[in-house]
């Protein structure tokens, strides 16, 4: 599936995002400052898909909205075809904004409880002001979802959990994106369910070409349905390259770990494979670990560790991490 | 099996609503023997999480309950509310998938876990705080002797699912009931906490209860396993069975549904668990399975032995021959 020639779409360079947390510790006025993201670069190719893993807090939500612009980045570029958005005008970006599309783990919790489903969808094309016959045209993106035109007549409330993904996902189809950033899309459903939702996205790659960024912790569903992965870790990327790669011979030690604490539906498998067990939780963002971030938690780490922080390399296997001594 | 530590019979819970009653437990059968881990997994809404806060007598007046829950043999339901409380954190305990829901967030640790141990046993305070510190070791809390005097706020959320667990076991308890404990975690600290619990088990005796969505948590730690759906339990059995040859089209689906390396389509169950408010009267699967045919909407099915599995599905010995999923 994996085409190394496609063009690329999207390329992250250096971006970063700082958030600034106003605490009240007693009579001092403390200003601490998070390093979300911290320092990423990564290309989404055209009509291919990025998986961008790590554990919460690691920067995952923060990239996507910062490629969408959502969020001001506290420096960096976001190129999208071949132009930045962060030096762009509020009128410049709300045009290319039309190209990129975001769906969280609820869109209904974004959906007006009292305007129908066929309103919601086409709300994107009034906002736009796009001409035509919208009632067609959400007809059609419901059709794509997998949903049935009488939907469009009914209200949020009468959706199960699948329909209401597939409703976001036609609402975000609406202006025919270029991108989607898809943040934790089936996290909130039944593996049932959510298999139905994670086909769907290959469908519609395979019909329409965009190319999605696809955010999830559950790293089986990325393996599925990533052409590259990003693991992210404090708001770094430490190991980055195609899916089989990363997947088959994790470079990184976090990624190792984080695949050997997966567990797998196979008891056999469970009980007689080796597990890596990271000792501990993620330390703060606020102040994080000096030179490797991971290094509180690693195994392998020394004093090198500690002083000099590791850049990404290109492996042997053809995927980049940042480590001094890789698996 | 009449050396169930914990056995639940016929458990019916039915929560009076504003749209009628909402039937959410119909009609449930548990068995836990001494020691071992139960996995109870199944889609969202199936009654999980009632079933057992029913059993821990922790459901509000809205509920309804039916049926037999007997803790080493002392029945529970109808129980008088003071014979419950010195079951409920003695001899039965749950932990949740929110560690802060048990904390309170205003006192020490320590001290919460001392309160814990004398409400029920007659302990003086420095054995009891010692007794703490213990508890905190051995969920594998570094520095317990600093970390008891800490409250919760000063724990990650990992740190504070090992002390809800220091809480649980404080009074020796002979089942652990532990609803999605490790939902809310990442992955990494998962695997720490599936370890705590294992240990726990191995340690004293502990039997345990472990409630997930996670066909992998399952497979990693459950003995056996008892899949529910739409209110009744479908399919139980010792764990390798239960992935080796399901008998239940809802558990071959759950499992046929997992992303596994190579597949290019997954394959979901089509449409979506029943309303609890109108349940189907006949099994609750019915509506999304691909076997169903007229005798399935017919009557409620209930378990029958089938190989070394009990299953609710009346066409298990049909399907049979479909073998392995
Ligand atoms: N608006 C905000 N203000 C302050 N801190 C934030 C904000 N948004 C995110 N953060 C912090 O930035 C870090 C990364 O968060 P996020 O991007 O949401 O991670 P993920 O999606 O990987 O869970 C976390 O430490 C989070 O607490
Ligand atoms: N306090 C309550 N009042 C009314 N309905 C409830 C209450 N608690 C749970 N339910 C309903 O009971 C059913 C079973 O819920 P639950 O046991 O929480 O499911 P799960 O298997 O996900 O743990 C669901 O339909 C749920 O909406
Ligand atoms: S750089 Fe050092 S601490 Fe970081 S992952 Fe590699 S070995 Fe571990
Ligand atoms: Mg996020
Ligand atoms: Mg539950």
């Amino acid at each position: 599936m994996t085409n190394s020639h496609a063009e690329v779409l999207l390329s992250v360079r250096n971006l970063v995002k700082n958030f600034e947390l106003r605490a009240n510790t007693g009579i001092r006025k403390t200003q601490r400052i998070v390093q979300a993201v911290a320092d990423v670069s990564f290309d989404v190719k055209v009509g291919q898909t990025l998986g961008l893993v790590g554990e919460s807090g690691s920067g995952k939500t923060t990239v996507g909205r910062s490629v969408l612009q959502l969020i001001q980045p506290t420096s960096g570029e976001v190129i999208f075809e071949g132009e930045d958005l962060t030096k762009m005008s509020f009128e410049e970006l709300r045009h290319v904004r039309r190209q990129m599309q975001i769906v969280f783990q609820d869109p209904f919790a974004s959906l007006d409880p009292k305007m129908t489903v066929g309103s919601s969808i086409a709300e994107p094309l009034v906002v736009q002001g796009v001409g035509g016959n919208h009632q067609d045209k959400v007809a059609e993106l419901l059709d794509l979802v997998g949903l049935s035109t009488d939907h469009a007549k009914r209200f949020p409330h009468e959706f199960s959990g699948g329909q209401r993904q597939r409703v976001g996902i036609a609402r975000a189809l609406a202006l025919d994106p270029k991108l989607i950033v898809l943040d934790e899309p089936v996290s909130a459903l039944d593996v049932s369910i959510q298999a139905g939702v994670v086909n769907l996205f290959g469908d519609l790659q395979k019909r329409l070409g965009m190319s999605y960024v696809f955010i999830a912790h559950d790293l089986s569903v990325v393996r599925h349905i990533a052409d590259q992965v990003a693991v992210m870790y404090l708001g770094k990327i430490v190991e980055i390259g195609d899916k089989d790669a990363v997947y088959r011979n994790p470079s990184h030690p976090y990624t190792k770990a984080l695949l050997s604490a997966v567990p797998l539906p196979d008891p056999k498998i469970e009980r007689s494979r080796h597990r890596i067990m990271l000792e501990g939780d993620v330390p703060s963002p606020v102040n994080p670990p000096t030179g490797c971030r991971f290094r509180t938690r690693c195994w392998k780490a020394t004093e090198l560790c500690a002083v000099e922080e590791p850049q990404l390399v290109v492996r042997s296997t053809g995927q980049q991490s940042a480590c001094h001594f890789p698996e | 099996m009449s050396d169930s530590i914990l056995q639940i019979r016929d458990l019916r819970v039915t929560f009076s609503t504003q749209m009628g009653e909402l039937r959410a437990v119909r009609g449930v059968d548990v068995d836990v023997a001494p020691g071992e881990i139960l996995g109870v997994v199944g889609e969202s809404g199936s009654g999980k999480s009632v079933s057992f806060l029913a059993a821990m007598g922790l459901l509000p007046q809205s509920a309804t309950i039916t049926g037999s829950v007997k803790l080493d043999g002392i029945e529970l339901i109808g129980a008088k509310k003071k014979a419950i409380r010195s079951v409920r954190g003695r001899s039965l305990a749950m932990v949740f998938q929110d560690p802060l829901s048990a904390l309170n967030p205003v006192h020490r640790v320590g001290d919460q876990i001392v309160e814990m141990i004398q409400s029920h046993q007659d302990m003086n305070t420095h054995d009891a705080e010692k007794r703490a510190v213990e508890l905190l070791e051995i969920v594998g809390i570094p520095q317990p002797n600093d970390r008891a005097r800490q409250y919760p706020h000063e724990f990650s959320g990992g740190m504070r699912q090992r002390v809800v667990i220091a809480m649980a076991i404080a009074n020796n308890p002979k089942v652990l009931i532990a609803d999605e404990p490790t939902t809310a975690l990442d992955v990494t600290v998962q695997a720490q906490i599936l370890e705590v619990i294992q240990r726990v088990q191995q340690t004293f005796g502990t039997a345990v209860v472990l409630i997930t969505h996670d066909l992998g948590v399952i497979a990693r730690v459950a003995d056996s396993v008892n899949v529910m759906y739409a209110g009744r339990n479908v399919e139980s059995g010792p764990v390798q069975s239960i992935f080796d040859h399901p008998s239940h089209p809802y558990t071959r689906g759950l499992l046929s549904s997992l992303p596994h390396e190579g597949a290019d389509r997954l394959q979901p169950i089509a449409g979506f668990p029943p309303n609890m408010l109108a349940p189907p009267s006949g099994c609750g699967f019915a509506p999304r399975c691909e076997f169903a045919i007229d005798a399935c909407n017919a009557e409620l099915p209930t378990l029958q032995p089938f190989d070394d599995l009990q299953t609710s599905c009346i066409r298990a010995v049909d399907l049979r021959i479909g073998g392995r999923s």
